[in-house]
């Protein structure tokens, strides 16, 4: 029933923060005050580095679903869908495009206002009828207040999802079904930090259970699919256990309901029904059809059917992210990345970090990008791109040259207890890629086993330093163990 | 073919305050603590100095330009430059007004480097920008960070076990702090127990407190002129300046894979050209004492085999045989070093002269070694792999 002029995914990329909290650690921090929490305290939830935030998490969903293309200036437009973008004025689609080199000539934007918005966004491309590959990417840096359910039960992740026609399709795009009502299960007013939820029962019994199976139905029924027929479901959105409320309303096993994430990563937004489409793409078989809702302020539906299982290498993909994991068990770690503590870090916190704009436009693609340069006299691989060559010194010699996907290891290295970082010790060194460049980073996701000489690296797009006085994130790419 | 100023220039007066944490003494009053000293052992009047450069590494602690030291010492209608070049900017100073000297564009020059580090609020050196371009790239780490990257690099060429090269940078400082009591300019003189060093809290791996340098206030001056000039003074068993050598990154060393991290090419540059200009051949034999710039245990150690005193690979042996202790084959730090003499940066590069000027004149009391001719004074700026390096020698005359 799909043909290969139809559209649909070609690609899938997810990421998740390495940083895993054991929620019985959050409850047991609480438990002087908060003792019922205790009964939410299973499994973990993935949380951000200081240097992490929804911009930094796209980018690694957007490298994770273009790695291998060689064609990723095909793409014509990026769509990026937050609830926490870091920017209300500065398009965060802008940074993200820059980090993953598209073509300067492309639409680009952000969808917030909702955790609706991923499944929107994802929605609004595939109905685009304007020729050429898009790029989707849900992304949210979740955070719950102390204390509260969410704190336990939010994630952070990001999914993208590369969309086209042509033979390399992997999922053809059924349709879409959408119900808007103001029904209002939770709410954060812009600038403020927390979600605040409503009661659960009503949420679930007068809303999810009300407006999803409704939804759902009407789009299989304009599409002629017998319920029977799906192999995958999922809802993203609404309290934890809505899915199987919902797939048992419509008649659906539970074993055809998709894993919500919850014992590894938590409830992570908008990135939610993206990344659990990322998880029926990674098992299902050709002809499978499957469906992803999303609950918020009524209901958006997407109906897929696979038309080939997916191919990734195992180092790709939701489940390789969901493998690498460093677990934290220090909830004040946790508080402080998060800012709801504000540890005396001493003088050296004070120094003035302001960007310099100018600087970063005229260097934007070896900031962002990640782009040094290859001397055509000499052939050395640099970074950064001086006028003259490090090696033998010729004058405006050197070809634009990405260094992101290129294979590293430590050449020298020191873990830094002295210098201020938001996550000590600081980990840095001479970092030495196989290609012969070679500078100075940051290491992070530095796990017990710590790092040595010659110990493989893989790059990672991160908030370099904080302007706290002008609020101004400045982003490089820093060095992890792979 | 330069010929160099081997010989061309004397050292006829110097002063250096005693180091450490000043806490009742202005940049202004340290300036002329050292100027005052110089004035009165070379026996000239103020007036006399026709130039004079001076060497502050960093804005926050003394100020920007050469106007401090110009209004702290009156200097009046005569040239007063101020250079800056990190951690060589003690050398820098010294360099200036003897190249001044040596041209014959003054008689006699006045070179002082100052810092008042213990202004800035901070343990340790504050946090410097590093320009609108790195910034947005280069990690800030802290200063022992940069050189603890050398423990990492020379323990994987000579696969040397962590907890050796732990111990021989460890003996490196207890040595420092040997020679440090027996020095009254000292910022610190008290010896410490192995044990101590060890186990000290970590502050950039493995670099424990104990293997990093004093921060200091303080300032260090000489005054030099003409081989002729000092004669006429009346000056007899001259004081002269062998070589100046100065070298800085390009970046190869962190641009491209040709650097193992086990070394510092800066100093090997530095080294090989001082060497050519002053006439050593033979480092380990021809020089009396070593003031190197140990800023950290692990750069005096790998100095050794940069500067030819080591074989390579071998330097972390001789520190544990003693060869760089006060009775040791080369002795190294007599004075404290930046360890325990203390490390206003600007004053440092001065500071290691002012040591070899007594040694060579016999006027170093205590820890005076025997019949010195020849010392060799080191300073490393930035870190091993983006930095720069100065090497003086200083000796007697026609040495």
């Amino acid at each position: 029933m799909t043909a290969s002029s139809d559209i649909g995914i070609k690609s899938f990329g997810a990421y998740i923060p390495r940083r895993r909290m054991p929620r019985a650690v959050i409850a047991a921090a609480h438990a002087w005050a908060l003792p019922a929490l205790k009964s939410l305290a299973k499994g973990e939830k993935s949380f951000c580095g200081w240097d992490e935030d929804a911009i930094t998490m796209a980018v690694e969903a957007g490298r994770d679903c273009l790695r291998g293309a060689n064609d990723s200036a095909a793409i014509v437009g990026l769509r990026f869908a937050s609830t926490t973008a870091p920017y209300a004025d500065l398009q965060n689609a802008a940074i993200v495009g820059a980090a993953l080199r598209l073509a300067e000539s492309r639409s680009s934007a952000d969808l917030s206002g909702s955790v609706r918005a991923g499944l929107s966004a994802l929605g609004q491309s595939l109905e685009e009828s304007a020729g050429g590959d898009q790029l989707v990417i849900a992304s949210d840096r979740r955070s719950g207040k102390p204390g509260s359910t969410q704190e336990l039960l939010y994630g952070s992740g990001a999914a993208a999802l590369r969309i086209g026609r042509g033979d390399d399709v992997i999922a053809t795009f059924l349709g879409r079904e959408s119900v808007v009502v103001p029904f209002i299960d939770h709410f954060r007013q812009s600038g403020e930090k927390f979600d605040y939820h409503w009661e659960e029962r009503w949420v679930r019994d007068e809303g999810i259970s009300k407006i999803v199976p409704r939804t759902v139905a009407s789009l299989l029924r304009r599409l002629g699919i017998d319920v029977a027929r799906v192999a995958h479901f999922a809802l993203a959105g609404g309290p934890a256990g809505s899915d199987k409320l919902v797939a048992k309303a419509l008649s659906i096993g539970p074993e055809r309901v998709l894993p919500d994430l919850q014992a590894q990563v938590g409830d992570t937004g908008a990135a939610h029904p993206l990344l659990q489409l990322t998880a029926a793409l990674e098992r299902a078989a050709a002809g499978d059809i499957v469906v992803v809702a999303s609950f918020s302020q009524g209901c958006e539906v997407l109906a897929f059917q696979v038309r080939q299982s997916a191919s990734n290498p195992p180092n790709r993909g939701l489940q390789a992210t969901l493998g690498r994991r460093i677990e934290e068990s220090a909830y004040l770690k946790m508080l402080s990345f998060e800012g709801e503590i504000d540890i005396e870090w001493g003088m050296r916190a004070e120094t003035d970090n302001k960007t310099a704009l100018t600087q970063l436009y005229r260097i934007a693609d070896q900031i962002l990008g990640f782009v040094g340069g290859k001397c055509q006299s000499c052939e050395a691989v640099q970074f950064p791109r001086f006028p003259a060559c490090v090696n033998c010194g010729a004058v405006d010699s050197q070809q634009p040259y990405p260094l992101a996907e290129e294979s590293a290891k430590v050449a020298t290295y020191t873990a830094d207890w002295l210098q201020y970082s938001p996550s000590p010790p600081l980990y840095m060194g001479l970092v030495q890629f196989d290609n012969g460049a070679r500078l100075l980073m940051e290491i992070v996701d530095v796990g017990q086993s710590g790092v040595e000489v010659d110990t493989p690296l893989t790059m990672n797009f991160r908030i370099k330093e904080r302007d706290r006085q002008r609020h101004y994130d400045r982003y490089f790419w820093k060095a992890a163990p792979i | 073919m330069a010929s160099g100023i081997k010989d061309k220039v004397a050292i006829i007066g110097m002063g250096c305050t005693r180091f450490g944490e000043r806490w009742d003494t202005g940049a202004e009053q340290l300036l002329m603590e050292a100027f005052t000293e110089a004035l009165g052992d070379a026996g000239i009047e103020r007036k006399q100095i026709g130039a004079a450069w001076y060497g502050s590494a960093m804005e926050r602690s003394v100020g920007n330009s050469a106007i401090p030291l110009a209004t702290a010492l009156r200097l009046e209608g005569i040239p007063v430059s101020r250079v800056e070049n990190m951690c060589a900017t003690g050398t820098e100073a010294l360099r200036g007004a003897a190249y001044a000297v040596a041209a014959g564009a003054v008689d006699i020059a006045l070179a002082m480097g100052a810092e008042k580090l213990k202004d800035t609020g901070y343990g340790g050196l504050p946090t410097l920008g590093k320009g609108s371009f790195a910034d947005l790239w280069m990690p800030y780490g802290s200063a022992p960070a940069g050189f603890a990257q050398l423990a990492a690099g020379y323990r994987s060429k000579y696969k040397i076990p962590k907890q050796d090269l732990k111990k021989a940078i460890g003996r490196v400082s207890w040595k420092s702090h040997q020679n440090g009591v027996k020095n009254p300019k000292a910022h610190l003189r008290k010896a410490v127990e192995m044990d101590t060093i060890l186990n000290a809290p970590m502050i950039a791996e493995p670099l424990g407190v104990f293997d990093c340098c004093g921060v200091s206030d303080g300032a260090a001056c000489a005054i030099v002129t003409t081989p002729e000039i000092a004669r006429a003074l009346g000056k007899k068993s001259l004081v002269t300046i062998k070589a100046i050598a100065l070298s800085a990154s390009s970046g190869r060393e962190w641009g491209t894979s040709q650097w193992d991290g086990s070394y510092v090419q800066n100093t090997r540059n530095a080294a090989a050209a001082a060497y050519r200009e002053a006439g050593v051949t033979h480092p380990r034999e021809e020089l009396s004492a070593l003031e190197v710039h140990d800023c950290f245990s692990i750069t005096e150690l790998v100095t050794m085999e940069d500067l030819g005193v080591s074989d390579a690979g071998n330097a972390w042996k001789d520190v544990l045989d003693g060869v760089f202790d006060a009775d040791g084959v080369v002795p190294c730090q007599i004075d404290g070093g930046l360890k325990c003499f203390g490390h206003p940066i600007g004053a440092s590069g001065l500071r290691m002269v002012y040591e070899h000027y007594l040694q060579l004149q016999g006027r170093a009391g205590a820890r005076q070694l025997k019949d010195p001719q020849l010392g060799l004074s080191h300073n490393l700026g930035g870190v091993p792999y983006n930095g720069v390096c100065a090497v003086s020698i200083v000796g007697v005359e026609g040495r």
